[in-house]
This record gives C-alpha cells, structure tokens and sequence, in this order.
C-alpha cells in the first residue's frame, strides 16, 4: 500500500480500520487523472479518486494487486480477538485489555526499530538481547550506584546507541551480512546482559527495579481526566493533519481525497480512540467488591481494589509512533531509507549516502531496543535476563512482519509494528491462557512460530504477485 | 553562439594498464545537437561517456565545458557543471513514485519537512513539458511502470535539473517499436529545448532518425564526426564497421568542419 508514501499523516490510522492506514493525502494528478481502477490508479503511492465510489474501487485493486497494507493484519486481530473471546473466557474484559497493553508494549518499542532496519533488507537478530543489555545496564546503576532514573535510562538508550553503531559499522563499512552479525551478537549479548546482572554492586541475578518512576511506565495509569484529554489530542492532530495535507494540495491544485472518506477517517479514528479510552478509564480490577479472602487459613477483609486510566506506556508508545512516523514519511532522511532499501545503487548515484543511512538504521533500531528492554523490565518490575531471550526478538520482528514490512527491504510503516504488534500480543496472551499446564509454554512457542512463518510467507507472496502484475 | 560547442573534449587518452582504450579522440556536444555516439562493441563509447561523468579521470587530453577548460575527477564535478548521465540501468527505486524518484537525493523541504506538494507540482510541470502523455500519474509507483516509461522518468529527471547536457546510454535497446518513438521523441524535445544531447546507440535507425551529428569510434579512435545529412546508413556501417568509408573525410586533428 503506501508504505514508501509520502504525505502521510503521522497519527495516520490508529489501527481502528484499513482505511486509516492510508497516507493523508489524495493524488492523481493535475495533467491527467487515472481512471479509477487502472492500473496507475493501483500502482499510486498515495490514494486517488475523486469520488467515494471511485476512491474504493481504487483501493480494492491494490489490494488485488498485493499492495495490502495493515489490512491482513487488521482483519487478522479482528478475527482473533473473537476467536479469543469465545473460547477463553479470562481473555475479554477490561482488565486483560489493560493487561495486554502492557504485556505487548515492550516488543513494539523493538518492533519500531526493527522496521528501519528491515527497511534496508537488513535483519536485527540481536535486537532481543541488546534490549537486554541495556535494561540490565539501567538497572544496574540503579540499584548500585544510586543513578536516578534519568540518569540510567539515559545510558541505557546510549548503550543501545553504541552497540547500533557497532553493528551498522560491521555490517556497512567491514561488510560482514547483517544476518551473521548481529547473529554473532545475539549469543554475545546474552553473555554480556548475564555478565552484567551477576557482577557490580547491589543485587546479582534477577534484579528488582525499585524506582517508581520506571515501574511507572507499565504500572501506571493516567488520572482519568488526562485520558480524555489524551484522546482530543489525538483526534485533533489527526484531523489537523488530514486537513491541512488537503488544504495543502488544494492551494497548488492538486487533487485532493474525497471528502467524503477524509470524514470517514476521522470519524474512524474519533470512534475508535474515544471508546478505548472510555473502556480503560472504566474499573478493570478484577477485585472489584470488597470482601473475603483466606489468607493463611484465616479469612482477611479486602478493600475494593480500583484500576482504571490509561496505561502511562500507551501515550510513550504514541508519541514514539509519531516521530517516527514523521521522520518515515516526511523527512529527507526518510525519503533516504526507503530509496535505500528499494535500490541501494541509484540511492548511491543519487548522492545518499548509503553507507551513513546503514549504519543509522541500526543505531536506531538498538536505542528503540533499548526503551523496549526498560518496558519489558517495568512490566514486572524487575530485570531478568530470561525475559529477553526465548521468543522477545521473535516476537518483535513478527510484529513488523505482520503489520505489513516487507522483509525484503523498501517496504513497511511504522504503523505496522503497532498493528503488527497488537496481532502478536492477542496470540501470545490469548494462547498462554488457552492451553493451561504443562504444555502452555510449548504450544505459545509453536504458534508465535507458525504465525511469524505465514506472515512471511504472506509478504513474500504479495511481492510476488506484485511482481507479476507490473506492479 | 552556435559555434561554440557545450562539450569539447581534445586529444583525450585513457588507458587501463596496458590497454590502451582511447587514443587522442576528440569529441563535441552542441547545444540544441543531438550527437550520437556510434562504434562497435568494445569501442570506447562508454568508457568515453564516463570520462565525461567523471567516473574515470583522464590521462591527457583537454576538457572545456561551456569554453572553460575544466578537469573533472568525480561524478560530483560534473553534475556541478550540469552533466547528467541515464545510465541503461536506469537506476531508479522501484518502490518509489515518479515524484520522488526525480527528487531522490534532492528533495525539497521547507524546514526539515518535504515539500511534497511543490515537488509534485514540478514533476508534473517538467512532464507536461516535454508533452510526456504515456505517464497518467505522477504518484505511479516506479514498479508499475514499462521499460518506456522508466526510460522517459530517467530522462525528464534530467532536464527538471536544468541540465545542459544529458548523456544517454543505450536508452532504446530494451524497448519495442512504439516505445521505441517516444523516447526518441523525447530525446528530439530535449534538444530542441536547447540541452545538448549525446546519445549512444546501436541501432542505425533509430541514430540516422533524430541525430544531428554523428560520431563515430573505432578501436578507441575518433573515425569521424559527421553531419547527419553527409551520411546514409551503409556509409555509417562503413564507418562503424572499418573505421572509414568513401565520401566522409577521415579525422587527423581537431573536430573537422
Ligand atoms: N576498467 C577497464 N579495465 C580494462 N579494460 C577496460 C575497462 N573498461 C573498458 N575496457 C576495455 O576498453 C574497451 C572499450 O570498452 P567500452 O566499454 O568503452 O566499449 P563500448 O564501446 O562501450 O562497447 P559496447 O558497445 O559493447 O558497450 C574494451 O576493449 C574493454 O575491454
Ligand atoms: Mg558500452
């Protein structure tokens, strides 16, 4: 769809619809206007049509033509939500709503990063452990050195930055595949998150994150007034975008989207953000009467427990989608990756710097690695090395293989680690209560497998198809 | 001043180790002139244009752009000096559009945002220029283009620089017969908006339908540049072919006239 887009409104689709994920602006052009369903009008980077029926008809070919966008995904998390909430009566509910969001944030924060790297064709195997390291670096000057917290996320982030820069070095300048690279840093950073969380002062091992302000991030909720707050924002900035992309176009006589879907999309992403935040800012403790417990034998009163407001993860996770969305899609960087990706040697004629753009991308996905490994450690409140093995980089590239990016480089969003990310959340949690026992662990481990190898498959085919419709 | 070539290049020698591959050849490119390049396989014609580029620097030999003797040493002088080069592999990102493949590596941008829709505005000016009719949109997606297309894009990118000289290798040699006239269609335009054209080609037709002049290499040497009305096609495939042929004067020094 509109990956390498251009105009695209930062809080494009707040994954609400298909349609959101469309890039802010209507184009066709003033010399000629392709007719709707041709193969010019399939073949945009920006959505064209000058009427409703025109604009859907156009947008049905690209899907034909393998240009899907988030819409697998989209349709995919529908399906698997409902799915979910037959078979699973723990699933639905407010409370894992809340929960989820939580659980999934820390693999999107990787999955951002992930999507510069895949941008290039490029992979980052280490992503998991690098997250890791640094989670291991903060929290190590934080129970051992007394750093205060901005202090330790602060050279948590610039860790990830140095072992960006190593990586991209090793891949762009000594040229080694970046498969084997950060494959090679994959069982090293292991060793060193280990090495780190056994050595230095305070505790060794899994280590308890005491600062409440990092705890924060996963474990606290927005006062319920800034929820709504949060929610005109963002309806707001989305259709100030929109409108001005519009405006825009219209001044330099360009033809603009219809009107009728740019009040759909708005309508869309309104409807979609107000009822999150109404759902979130509702009680969602499961211990929502006050009553009896057995506790050692003896029955011990419980007050009502209250848990509402919107997680503090979700506004961080938005306003990272947001800058990194308007650096994709609006900047000459941007501009740079995608071109990168898409043919590295006419980028090079072009005058970009290619191996500069490499070498960022990496430095990029491992600082957003490491504000992942910080969430997976806030979401329990501890650091253990465990938590950044097993399937954490699994899982985050399955998020951006899913929400759409091409592992084939040139090709994907920023929105699609969201989406992507939110698929891969449902199934992770959806499974683990599914199967109870013994097996739970290795079933999760199956399906998080065959998902991640059907996306795939799915971008492979699409491209194929792509490929055999000129597109 | 219609006497005075855009390009001229004299005595130009390059060799590689102990090859040889361009010996004393001179070479011009007028404004408004499409001058074809012609030789046979292994003649020098792209090593040529990339001493032109500044892919290669040359050994010895003059290099006036413009009536400015100049020395070139990377591709980055000559696009200085407006010197644009479609190679035949195009070298365009599929998985960009029209606009953005024409802006790559130059986008505008007003603070650090692209200015989209001013870039749009002058892709779509440029193409409606050269009346460039096969292209419906400018938000096509490259991949999504035909071989005539692409070649058109690479072409209009070009002049939407304000190049003075486009070199074009081989531009025709993967297209069909229409596809074929539209290029050549464009490359006359190109010239007669005042460019200076070279065009290398090996297709006797397509190079006798829209050159001016025409030069021709053989075995690294300059055999002559005609005037497209001195020759017809067996002289040309004479000269290709041999190096000589009756009727056209054999070159010594400088560029006859
Ligand atoms: N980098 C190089 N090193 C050594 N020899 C070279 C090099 N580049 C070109 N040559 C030689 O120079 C000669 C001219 O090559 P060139 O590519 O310029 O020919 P051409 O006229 O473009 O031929 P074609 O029509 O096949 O494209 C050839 O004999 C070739 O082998
Ligand atoms: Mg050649």
């Amino acid at each position: 769809m509109n990956d390498s887009s251009t105009p695209q409104a930062p809080l494009d689709a707040q994954g609400e619809n298909a349609e959101g994920a469309h890039s802010a602006n209507d184009a066709g052009s003033k010399t000629a206007t392709p007719s709707p369903g041709s193969l010019e009008a399939v073949a945009s980077t920006v959505p064209t049509g000058n009427s409703v029926s025109a604009y859907v008809t156009n947008y049905v070919q690209r899907l034909r033509g393998g240009e899907m966008g988030s819409l697998p995904a989209v349709t995919g998390l529908v399906l698997l939500v409902i799915v979910f909430s037959i078979l699973q009566p723990t699933f639905k509910g407010l409370f894992n709503f809340g929960n989820m969001l939580t659980e999934g944030a820390g693999p999107i924060f990787i999955a951002m990063g992930l999507v510069f790297v895949l941008l290039l064709g490029e992979i980052d195997l280490s992503a998991g452990f690098a997250a890791g390291v640094c989670a291991t670096v903060m929290v190590r000057l934080m129970v051992g050195y007394h750093a205060p917290w901005p202090v330790s996320i602060g050279a948590a982030i610039l860790t990830g930055v140095i072992i960006g820069f190593l990586i991209g070095f090793l891949r762009a300048k000594v040229r080694i595949p970046s498969f084997v690279v950060t494959l090679a840093f994959f069982l090293a950073f292991q060793g060193v998150a280990l090495y780190i969380a056994n050595n230095g002062k305070g505790q060794k091992g899994d280590i308890t994150i005491t600062d409440p302000v990092v705890n924060g991030f996963e474990g606290n909720q927005m006062p319920v007034w800034a929820g709504w707050l949060l929610a005109i924002l963002i309806v707001a900035g989305y259709a100030a975008v929109k409108l001005l992309a519009q405006n825009g176009r219209r001044t330099r006589g360009l033809n603009t989207e219809p009107l009728g879907v740019l009040a759909f999309k708005i309508g869309a992403v309104a409807v979609g953000t107000f009822l999150a935040v109404y759902a979130l800012n509702k009680n969602r403790s499961i211990n929502q009467a006050a009553g009896f417990k057995t506790v050692d034998g003896k029955l011990v009163k419980v007050a009502a427990a209250e848990l509402l407001g919107v997680p503090w993860v979700v506004p961080i996770i938005i306003a990272f989608f947001v800058v990194w969305t308007f650096v994709l899609s609006r900047t000459r960087y941007g501009r740079h990756v995608y071109a990168v990706g898409g043919n590295e040697e006419a980028a090079r004629r072009a005058g970009i710097p290619v191996d500069r753009i490499r070498i960022s991308v990496f430095v990029l996905c491992s600082a957003m690695a490491a504000i992942g490994g910080i969430m997976i450690g806030s979401n329990v409140q501890s650091v253990s090395v465990a938590n950044y093995g097993g399937n954490t980089l699994l899982l985050a590239v399955g998020a951006a293989v899913i929400g759409g990016t091409s592992l084939f480089g040139g090709k994907g969003r920023m929105i699609d680690a969201v989406v992507g990310g939110a698929v891969v959340e449902v199934i992770y949690n959806g499974m683990s209560n599914l199967v109870k026992g013994t097996n739970s662990a290795a079933v999760q481990y199956i399906v998080t497998g065959v998902v991640l190898m059907l996306a795939a498959a799915v971008d492979a085919l699409s491209r194929r198809r792509a490929g055999s419709s000129g597109l | 001043m219609p006497d005075q070539p855009l390009l001229q290049m004299r005595g130009i020698n390059k060799s590689f180790g102990p090859v040889h591959v361009l010996q004393n050849v001179d070479f011009e490119a007028r404004a408004g002139e499409v001058t074809s390049l012609v030789g046979d396989n292994g003649a020098g014609k792209s090593t040529l244009v990339k001493c032109i580029s500044g892919t290669y620097t040359i050994d010895s030999g003059e290099y006036a752009f413009d009536g400015q003797g100049t020395n070139i040493h990377t591709p980055r002088d000559a696009s200085a000096l407006g010197i644009e080069i479609v190679y035949q592999d195009l070298a365009l990102c599929d998985n960009l559009d029209i606009v953005q493949n024409m802006f790559l590596g130059r986008e505008r941008v007003s603070r650090v945002v692209l200015d989209e829709n001013s870039m749009e505005h002058a892709a779509e000016e440029t193409l409606a220029s050269l009346s460039v009719r096969t292209v419906k949109s400018v938000r096509q997606r490259v991949s999504s283009l035909s071989g005539g297309q692409r070649q058109t894009v690479a072409i209009a990118k070009a002049v939407l620089w304000n190049s003075k000289l486009v070199v074009l290798d081989e531009p025709t040699a993967a297209l069909g017969v229409a596809q074929t006239a539209q290029v050549l269609a464009l490359v006359r335009r190109l010239a007669d908006r005042g460019l200076a054209v070279v065009l290398i080609s090996h297709n006797m037709l397509d190079v006798l339908q829209v050159s001016d002049r025409i030069a021709a290499l053989y075995l690294g040497k300059m055999a002559a540049i005609v005037d497209r009305s001195q020759v017809n096609q067996t002289q040309l495939v004479e000269l290709i072919t041999t190096g000589k042929t009756a009727g056209v004067p054999a070159m010594t020094t400088g560029v006859g006239e």
